[in-house]
């Protein structure tokens, strides 16, 4: 667009408050939290002395994070795998125009604008072992002993004490790659499904030779943005389950903020942020950037 | 799309049963938060309320009263702030082209995504070395300075959908840029600033990281975290949790409800691109 040198200039100084304390609060933040995580501080004390990269030894080599990542990684594949599969099929329901369309839009959608402590509160009653569903699967006159979050059994290193932590961040964003596939199954020319059926095609061929290759670049990206929320998953388990019984259903989240601000141990903690930032990057990074080139 | 009539019968199968699936928290929800604290045994939580009583809504919207009243106070300001702030860095964003500018935009960008356990130590830190510390003024900074990404991106995916020639035509008309944004660009934002507006009140009033590293006085602390500790102490009834849980739902229910078109918009443009 056209535009004077003044009022680019004009331009240029109204947007450098903003960013200065934007960048300041985002990257001189970070930076600062980098070199707390070479520190030795570990006391309320800051104790800004240089130990290299002793801090992330000590992490790499601990139990507790081990079952972190190792608790996100399993996290996100089901998360992302349910939500991508399931979203699909929801939106699909709702495109080929089923009658009370908005009353499933809205019902799939609600639990979006929820905040994950709300999520955390009722699905932790909900698998509590005594009384949740378990209780409910008794009066059916089941055995029902599963112990669900509570559960210390693992598969191949898949604690299954998660399952409930799944279900419940499941239940609350299966309405956000609904709702992106669902735009991108109305943009589709209806003449292009037509024309196909036309030619006899069945539904599955349309589906899949028509449907899936027009709306993969938002799975795409529904998975960077169902990624990066896992990896930085917190709320949901604070309220829900904890730290759990041997870290089963730990995460990196929970790890720094109880370290750090329950246990003062502020280097530790920030090594174990900076970790998840590296996490968070390897995956946003790469996105944003030819997202934004695209434009 | 033209469906046989069986093969329609099976998917409103599926999308009921899948209703199912999501409406059925709610009733556990709803259902326990009317029983009396004598209804409240262990078996009982999957039985129909026999005589609904107030008395776990007013127990908890007792306890959580003052919370509710500091989230109002937090999330009002901010989303203002968000759409001021937001409508300005985008507009700039979006049409005025000068050096680096795709470079600054993708840094403003990348610190929505960042995990905040990533600065919260030195937040702290400044908080209290500025006297913001525990509290609701701290929170309102904060929110306000980090809710700037997305409510730039929100409002710079718009702005870049408007003509060229609309603003262009306006400085013939010998308005300098900040007379176009004013008289021009302002008056046509109004379908963006609901968007950003619901969306940051959603997201702030439902924050919980946050509000519970900056605030440790119950009195001060936003209603999430109050609806933690009540919910976290294993004395307390749940009948009186479930209502809290609740209670803490409603205004973004209310939202969601209402407006429910521009908190979808804002949810689709969290992905990027415009």
């Amino acid at each position: 667009m056209y535009c004077s040198q003044k009022d680019k200039r004009l331009a240029v100084i109204m947007l450098i408050p903003f960013l200065a304390v934007l960048f300041l609060f985002v990257y001189g933040f970070i930076f600062w939290s980098v070199r707390v995580s070479f520190s030795a501080w570990d006391s309320i004390l800051p104790d800004m002395t240089w130990v290299g990269l002793r801090n992330y030894q000590e992490l790499m080599g601990s139990l507790r994070f081990k079952t972190d990542i190792l608790n996100t990684i399993y996290f996100t594949i089901f998360f992302i795998a349910i939500c991508i599969i399931g979203g699909f099929i929801l939106s699909y329901l709702l495109f080929v125009n089923l009658k009370g369309e908005g009353f499933f839009r809205t019902v799939y959608l609600f639990p979006l604008s929820l905040s994950f402590v709300v999520t955390g509160v009722l699905w932790r009653w909900i698998f509590n072992p005594e009384v949740g569903l378990n209780a409910l699967l008794r009066t059916f006159g089941f055995k029902a002993e599963f112990g669900w979050f509570t559960s210390t059994y693992s598969i191949a290193g898949f604690n299954v004490a998660l399952i409930a932590l799944i279900i419940g961040a499941s239940w609350q964003y299966l309405g956000y790659t609904m709702a992106m596939f669902l735009a991108g199954l109305r943009g589709i020319d209806d003449q292009l499904i037509e024309s196909a059926q036309i030619d006899g095609a069945g539904e599955w061929a349309i589906i899949t030779r028509i449907i899936l290759p027009i709306i993969k670049p938002i799975t795409f990206s529904a998975m960077i943005v169902l990624g990066h929320i896992s990896l930085k998953i917190f709320d949901l388990a604070y309220a829900m389950t904890g730290k759990g019984p041997r870290f089963v259903t730990d995460f990196p989240g929970l790890f720094m903020f109880e370290t750090t601000f329950r246990g003062n141990h502020y280097a530790e903690g920030a090594a174990i942020s900076i970790v998840m930032l590296l996490l968070v990057a390897i995956v946003i990074v790469p996105y944003l950037a030819s997202s934004l080139k695209e434009d | 799309m033209k469906l046989s009539k069986t093969n329609r019968t099976i998917k409103y199968i599926l999308a009921i049963v899948a209703a199912f699936l999501f409406l059925f928290p709610l009733y556990v929800i709803i259902n326990n938060s009317l029983k009396p604290f004598a209804d409240v045994r262990v078996s009982e939580m999957w039985v129909l309320a026999r005589s609904p009583s107030s008395e776990g809504f007013s127990k908890a919207f007792k306890a959580l009263r003052q919370n509710l009243i500091n989230s109002f106070i937090l999330v009002i300001p901010v989303s203002l702030l968000s759409v001021l702030f937001g409508s300005i860095i985008g507009f700039i964003f979006a049409k005025v082209r000068f050096k680096y500018s795709k470079v600054l935009f993708f840094l403003v960008i990348f610190g929505m995504f960042i995990p905040y356990q990533s600065i919260l130590i030195p937040l702290v830190r400044t908080l209290n070395r500025v006297g913001l510390y525990g509290k609701l003024e701290g929170l309102i900074v904060t929110h306000t300075i980090y809710g700037l990404p997305i409510s730039s991106l929100m409002f710079r995916n718009y702005y870049a959908k408007i003509p060229d020639e609309l603003v262009e035509a306006g400085m013939i008309d010998g308005l300098q840029l900040v007379g176009v944004f004013r008289q021009v660009v302002v008056p046509i934002s109004l379908p963006t600033m609901v968007v950003v507006l619901i969306w940051q009140f959603t997201s702030v009033w439902n924050d919980f990281l946050f509000a519970v590293t900056l605030t440790q006085n119950p009195l001060i602390q936003p209603v999430t975290v109050a609806l933690q500790n009540l919910a976290g102490t294993q004395v307390i009834e749940w009948n009186a949790q479930m209502a809290g849980a609740l209670i803490a739902a409603v205004p973004t229910l209310l939202v969601y409800i209402f407006l429910g078109k521009y908190f979808i918009q804002g949810l689709l443009s969290g992905s990027v691109k415009g």
